[in-house]
């Protein structure tokens, strides 16, 4: 079973990241499931959505506590949230930022970084105060993490995207290929 | 069969969809307000043909959703804790007029204090009012619970409205993935939907829901009462019909890793799922322990329990309510149903995922060591799992 947990603002997307996450992974022939941290959601609050990927049925209900990778749609809200609480030694965290892996201090974690903000201003997602990052920070998922397949990821968006599906399709192309591995 | 990644309330939703339910009377309630979300699209994008009625209040809802099913069409309505209870007056009068409505109940907490997360409490407050209740495990059992409970309320031999409760965000607002049936098969499996009872026709008219003077009361009761009985072999015969036609495999109760085990641990909803998971990693550690699900609370299938239940040593209901004063609803129930056996196991309640509280292998392993316990000794009657009991106890001037 592999577990991944989304830390965005409310408006960013990270619910429906998590959600498309999950059906991409049934594409691929997975079993999914995603749920938002069961809260009430704000506008610009910090939110957390989850997903579980796994070969055979999921029957797990509870809360993810030990992810084994952490997706960052927003770097500010790493001052404030720990995004590495209960992250799996050795797991991944894919952070939406302009610098370079190396550039963080995070632990024994492997840092993977993409400028999704840019991609999705480059790709009118959103408006320029407020990008939608959710789909390019997907293309850097796949490229990061590997278990979920790009093509699946574009196909789960270009079906699943509320709006301006092939851009957003194009978006997370654009970030799996500009994503920068660490170590 | 299509294979689709929905949330529970799209479940609700699909399963009305396909049910081709005529009106749809709702007012929205976190956390089910997808389910009229959602079919307004189905209504707005033309792939459902109903009335869909946007009321003031819930208690509004279900008066219309009585109004509609007199006049002989299928309805369906959903709405969770608070919605539920202001219902409450007229879920009486939906079952005491004998209508086959189906409702899906996003099961919250009820206030105070204010919450918006799972536990059973809202559909445990409506025991006695004269609605079957199923509890669903995942979203698959609330897409296929809802399309059974049309058949099973429709039949002649009940005519009883039906909730199907999806838990607050654990199913209504999780997807998964949700094996969608043909609309064919779902038409040819409920047929046509023919109202056996008076309905309100400008044509014939006729006066439904009138008074009953002490002479005929108590003879309407014990028709429900009849009703609600017939109901157990109806959910039978439904359950194994759906199995033949769409292979899924539905019990009021269903006993797993039960045979050899000296504590059975008694689930309902979506706590299944984790329950599950952990009996089996106790059965790695050779601990004799094993699950039943309760699908079915109302009509309550003593019967069937007491056949699973009657070799274990300790019985450790774990439930989402409370009756304050005595214990859990399920406990109570269950209790009453095997006093008849002679040699009866140890009933243990367990109180347990209140308002959201993550049911973990933390929580469920703090059961089970209650539980062990209880097969040499005395133990309490109904215990509070992973509860700050030092901080309430200081509260309440104990401590």
């Amino acid at each position: 079973m592999y577990e991944v947990r989304f830390h965005g603002r409310g408006g960013q997307g990270a619910v429906t990241a998590a959600n498309i996450l999950a059906i991409a992974a049934v594409k691929q022939g997975f079993y999914a499931q995603s749920f938002p941290y069961f809260g009430v959601e704000r506008r610009g609050a910090p939110v957390q959505a989850f997903t579980r990927i796994d070969n055979k049925r999921i029957d797990l209900r509870m809360n993810v506590y030990n992810p084994d990778a952490v997706v960052v749609l927003d770097p500010s809200l790493m001052e404030v949230v720990d995004v590495t609480e209960g992250l799996k030694e050795g797991g991944i965290i894919v952070i939406n930022t302009s610098k370079k892996p190396e550039e963080f201090q995070l632990g024994n974690y492997r840092v993977a970084t993409v400028d999704a903000t840019k991609i999705a201003i480059d790709h009118k997602l959103g408006s320029l105060a407020a990008p939608i990052v959710n789909t390019a920070i997907l293309g850097a998922y796949a490229k990061a993490v590997g278990n979920v397949k790009i093509d699946y990821v574009i196909e789960a968006i270009r079906e699943n995207a509320p709006a301006k599906r092939e851009e957003n399709a194009l978006a997370a192309k654009d970030a799996y290929e500009q994503t920068i591995l660490g170590w | 069969m299509t294979r689709m990644m929905i949330r529970g309330n799209e479940s609700i939703a699909y399963a009305f969809k396909l049910a081709r339910v005529q009106v749809v009377p709702a007012y929205p309630i976190t956390p089910s307000t997808l389910v009229p979300e959602k079919i307004s699209e189905f209504i707005a994008n033309g792939e459902m043909k109903a009335e869909f009625v946007p009321v003031e209040s819930e208690h509004s809802a279900m008066s219309a959703a009585i109004g509609a099913s007199a006049r002989g069409v299928r309805v369906g309505t959903a709405t969770a804790s608070q919605g539920l209870a202001l219902m409450h007056e007229v879920l009486f009068i939906a079952s005491g007029m004998r209508l086959p409505i189906v409702m899906g109940i996003g099961n919250r907490a009820l206030s105070a204090p204010i919450n918006i997360w799972c536990d059973h409490q809202d559909m445990m407050a409506e025991r006695d009012s004269g609605w079957m209740q199923f509890y669903a495990e995942s979203n698959q059992e609330g897409l296929d619970l809802g399309i059974m409970a049309f058949k099973i309320a429709e039949d002649n031999r009940v005519l009883l409205p039906a909730m199907v409760g999806i838990d607050a965000f654990v199913l209504t607002h999780t997807v998964e993935p949700v094996d969608m049936p043909e609309q064919e098969d779902v038409d040819d499996f409920l047929g046509e939907f023919v109202p056996h009872y008076v309905t309100l026709d400008p044509e014939k008219p006729a006066t439904l829901g009138s008074f009953g003077f002490p002479e005929h009361y108590m003879e309407f009761k014990y028709g429900q009462w009849i009703a609600m009985n017939r109901a157990k072999e109806v959910i039978e015969e439904v359950f194994a019909e759906f199995e033949k036609k769409f292979g899924r495999k539905y019990a009021k109760v269903t006993p797993e890793f039960a045979e050899d085990a000296d504590i059975l641990l008694v689930t309902m909803g979506s706590m299944t799922s984790t329950t599950r998971e952990f009996v089996k990693k106790m059965r790695e550690k050779g601990k004799k322990v094993g699950l039943v699900k309760l699908t079915v609370f109302r009509p309550f299938p003593k019967e069937e329990l007491r056949e699973v239940l009657k070799n274990a040593k300790v019985v450790a209901v774990l439930e989402r309510n409370i009756s304050f004063g005595f214990g859990g609803a399920v406990y109570a129930e269950l209790s009453s149903a095997l006093s008849t056996l002679k040699e009866k196991p140890k009933v243990v309640d367990f109180i347990i995922g209140l308002g959201g509280r993550d049911i973990t292998f933390k929580s469920l392993e703090e059961a089970l060591s209650v539980a062990e316990k209880a097969m040499n000794e005395d133990v309490d009657e109904v215990n509070w799992i992973d509860v700050n009991k030092e901080a309430v106890l200081k509260a309440e001037g104990l401590l």
